[in-house]
């Protein structure tokens, strides 16, 4: 199958400063595809670009196949937006916009809409100036999820929500996908993505660092061991692959390389082990391995 | 200041008498500073705004009543209910002057707009601060309970004395008796201070800004209706007249038989008021409304659903005001149709300054050009329209709507067919009720289906503007060009003929191109002309709209 979503080499500008340099990005059907990175990294120029709100410069963007500059109309029914700051019209109250979003882009499903205004726990009869940040987010993914559409376009969609509400978020977007739509996330908030996404990708300074499986790129960075033991566990600092080790008490803590970790583990379960943890890579540790020159701890990882 | 005032539920506790006296208007000074300064530009624009009209009336009426039968006439269409209705009781109809007209006919007018003022700055440094939250920021600080609404009082008190100081200086230095201008100041200013406090009274009910100036604006609109039914009643006034502030403000005779004490039951009513904005303070929560806000649709009517909708939706309120503004000055121009071809009957070289055609119909004629200066109005308005899409894309909207199965040429399309639209309602409006003026005027019913007709004839050059307009915001390019050329055009088309400009660029500027409808044909060639340019202005707009890339 075609890629939904098929960026490559796409470049933007605004004036001197280079907004995105050489993207790549591939979404393929029915995955949730996470687009991760800081403030600034050129994910919202992209996802703008992808909606034909803003020109390419250079590159190929394909979206279902088409041109989004061109043929931005056609595409538009076939997908929503949820931007990361939600201006509503301040006359209208909630109900008034989901349902104009919605019927711009096709029609009104009353019982859709009903349903999904119960679960966000958003009052459709306030003017939308007076909802605050997290309500007028509530109101644009009320109208994305209740539109019968193939992609989800979701620019840092929870960024006013609070947890429970991020929880059905989650909810509603595993039952989208549930139903074959595709969705490109935009986020940084890691344990979201790390929640919802099958593969992601990671840009900085308007260029693709990473892009692959979580699993793919967990393999980037160690897991953090925490353990005491009856016996002495300072030996095992001195193992092939295991970094960074810090006594702390009775109990040692270091960082181990994926295939260093089966030799550890025989080694540590021989000092009789009183307690353990082991935490994988999260993604604020990619983070940092991409973006963390400013941290002098982090390895020098080729970054570039 | 502890928490029982910060968190004060329904009737507050009673508290120690030395304790409550002065904590809740702890930081006022402060406050009203702050609020003077935030109003630093805002008041001296009311003031210059209220009495330059008065400026404006004073050197208008002179050309219009040059002799005191002229102004009889004028005085005799006052003794009429339905021109009492309008302006006032009706003091010194039997021998007017200017003073006396100004304080029979504007006192009204000018006290709505001081009791306006005044609405809006209370609201906008009482409820509206609560409504964004700000006045939790300050109430947290070291303030009483009391000091913002204190703040904001203060502010409209000195908004009124600088209108009311502004507002005598004109009236003396044009030349009025210096006690009866002062009446006819301080009337206006009274009236103001009356509506700041109902607007304080209205912010502690109401939940929302909007609402709360609208409730004090209906208190408005109901004590302006009050007098004018006591008014038209009966010469002098009848007791209606009497149960309204602005009926009182009237009531003090300027310039025929002064007397000051129906102003002091204005400054009662507004402490009254006040003092019952202060109980009702203290019974609330901070951001809590007494009157609960009314709860909205909770699904769009089908008429909201489309471009065209959403905008109409959006321009809605603006053009019902212009609508008023406009149909407000349309009649009052108009009323001043029989002094008009009286003054022209004497002087008949203004005639053909204001382009009457000598033996043509000379009212009809003037009118005619009179048009022209609404026409101008209704083209600052189509500008204003347009640029609030500018505003609409800055802030994100339109990228919301066109990442929809929405075109660009179609939000575009959409958009214009509604300003397109209002613009040609107000024309016909403006057109309608300057007509009906001058037909109340000089008896003839005639005259405003006539005008509303004739004021369509600007309807393309008003549309060529919104295409310029529209066609700098496609290409993005500054909207200060726009307002450049209207404001040449407007100049030219209005002081033109009195600077004497050679006639060959006044035929050339937009609104000298349209025929002076109904004292000349209309002329279908430069109309014809003039919807082609907009139309290719407008198509050279979206072309270029398409190519750009969004602000936001």
């Amino acid at each position: 199958m075609n890629p939904v979503i098929d960026v490559r080499a796409l470049t933007k500008s605004f004036g001197s400063v280079r907004a995105l340099d050489a993207l790549d990005l591939v979404v393929e059907p029915g995955e949730v595809h996470g687009f991760l990175g800081p403030n600034g990294a050129g994910k919202s120029t992209a996802i703008r670009v992808l909606l034909g709100l803003l020109r390419a410069d250079a590159g190929q963007v394909r979206l279902f196949g088409g041109d989004p500059w061109a043929d931005a109309v056609d595409l538009h029914h076939r997908l929503a937006y949820v931007p990361g700051d939600v201006n509503l019209w301040p006359k209208l109250t909630g109900g008034e916009a989901i349902d104009l979003f919605c019927s711009l882009r096709g029609s009104v499903d009353p019982r859709r809409k009903a349903d999904l205004l119960e679960r966000f726990d958003l009052d459709p009869t306030k003017k939308t100036r007076t909802y605050s940040k997290g309500n007028r987010q509530k109101v644009a993914l009320v109208a994305a999820l209740a539109s019968d559409v193939e992609l989800l376009v979701l620019d840092e969609p929870t960024s006013g929500l609070d947890p429970l509400m991020e929880l059905v978020f989650q909810q509603c977007v595993t039952e989208a996908v549930a139903s074959g739509t595709t969705v490109l996330l935009s986020s940084h908030i890691l344990a979201e993505v790390e929640k919802l996404c099958d593969r992601v990708t990671i840009i900085r300074a308007g260029t693709a660092v990473q892009s692959g499986t979580l699993a793919e790129l967990r393999h980037l960075t160690r897991s953090t061991v925490a353990v005491s033991c009856t016996a002495d566990p300072t030996s095992v600092a001195g193992m092939p692959g295991v970094h960074d080790a810090v006594r702390d008490g009775a109990a040692l803590r270091f960082t181990v390389d994926e295939e260093a970790m089966p030799a550890v583990m025989r080694a540590l379960a021989a000092l009789d082990i009183v307690s353990l943890t082991v935490t994988p890579p999260t993604l604020e540790e990619l983070f940092v391995h991409h973006y963390g020159d400013a941290l002098p701890a982090a390895p020098a990882g080729g970054a570039r | 200041m502890t928490a029982a005032t910060a968190t004060a539920p329904r009737p507050a506790p009673p508290r120690a008498p030395g304790h409550a006296d002065e904590a809740p208007f702890t930081g006022t000074v402060r406050l009203a500073r702050h609020v003077l300064r935030r109003d630093r530009v805002r008041i001296p624009v009311w003031a210059l705004s209220i009495s330059g009209l008065i400026g404006y009336f004073s050197a208008v009426l002179p050309i219009a009543y040059p002799d005191p039968a002229a102004l009889q006439a004028r005085a005799a269409i006052m003794k009429d209910p339905s021109g009492a209705f309008m302006t006032g009781p009706g003091y010194g109809l039997d021998d007017y002057t200017f003073g006396r007209l100004l304080a029979n006919e504007m006192v009204g007018m000018l006290a709505v707009a001081t009791a306006l003022m005044s609405i809006f700055l209370v609201v906008r440094h009482t409820r509206a601060e609560e409504e964004t939250g700000r006045a939790e920021l300050v109430r947290a600080g070291v303030v009483g309970r009391h000091a913002p609404l204190t703040a904001a009082l203060l502010d409209v008190l000195v908004a009124n004395v600088v209108v009311t100081a502004a507002f005598a200086a004109v009236m003396v230095a044009s030349d009025l008796d210096a006690p009866d201008s002062l009446a006819v100041s301080v009337a206006i200013g009274v009236v103001g201070l009356v509506f700041g406090a109902v607007a304080a009274v209205t912010a502690q009910l109401a939940e929302h800004s909007r609402s709360a100036s609208g409730m004090a604006g209906a208190a408005l609109g109901l004590a302006y209706v009050l007098r004018g039914v006591g008014d038209a009643r009966q010469l002098g006034g009848s007791a209606l007249s009497w149960a309204s502030p602005i009926g009182w403000a009237q009531q003090t005779r300027a310039f025929v038989d002064l007397r000051w004490w129906p102003l002091l039951l204005c400054v009662a009513l507004a402490v009254a008021l006040t003092a019952l904005a202060y109980v009702l303070a203290g019974r609330r929560d901070v951001g809590a409304g007494l009157v609960p806000a009314r709860a909205g649709r909770a699904d769009a009517r089908p008429g909201l659903l489309g471009v065209a909708g959403l905008s109409a939706r959006m321009e809605r309120g603006s053009v019902v005001g212009w609508a008023i503004g406009l149909v407000v000055f349309a009649v009052l121009t108009g009323s001043m149709g029989q002094g008009i071809v009286e003054s022209f009957e004497d002087q008949p070289q203004l005639a053909e300054i204001f382009g009457g055609a000598g033996e043509g119909d000379i009212l009809r004629g003037t009118l005619a050009s009179f048009l022209g200066f609404f026409a101008m109005a209704v083209a600052v308005y189509v500008v204003i329209a347009v640029n609030r899409l500018r505003r609409e894309e800055d802030e994100g909207r339109t990228a919301a709507v066109l990442a929809t199965g929405v075109s660009r040429a179609r939000w575009l399309g959409g958009s214009l067919l509604v300003t397109g639209a209002a613009a040609t309602l107000l024309l016909a409006v403006s057109g309608l009720a300057l007509g009906a003026g001058a037909g109340a005027s000089v008896g003839d019913s005639s005259l405003a289906g006539q005008f509303a007709l004739a004021a369509l004839v600007y309807v393309p050059v008003v549309w060529c503007f919104m295409g310029l307009a529209v066609l700098a915001l496609g290409a993005r390019v500054a909207p200060g060009w726009v307002w450049l050329v209207l404001i040449a055009s407007i100049i030219v088309g209005m002081y033109g003929p009195m600077m004497e400009l050679p006639d060959a660029v006044l035929d050339a500027a937009p609104f000298g191109l349209v025929p002076l409808v109904p004292s000349e044909d209309p002329a279908a060639l430069p109309l014809i002309l003039m919807v082609g340019v907009a139309a290719a202005l407008a198509g050279l707009a979206a072309a270029a709209f398409r190519r750009r890339d969004l602000t936001a």
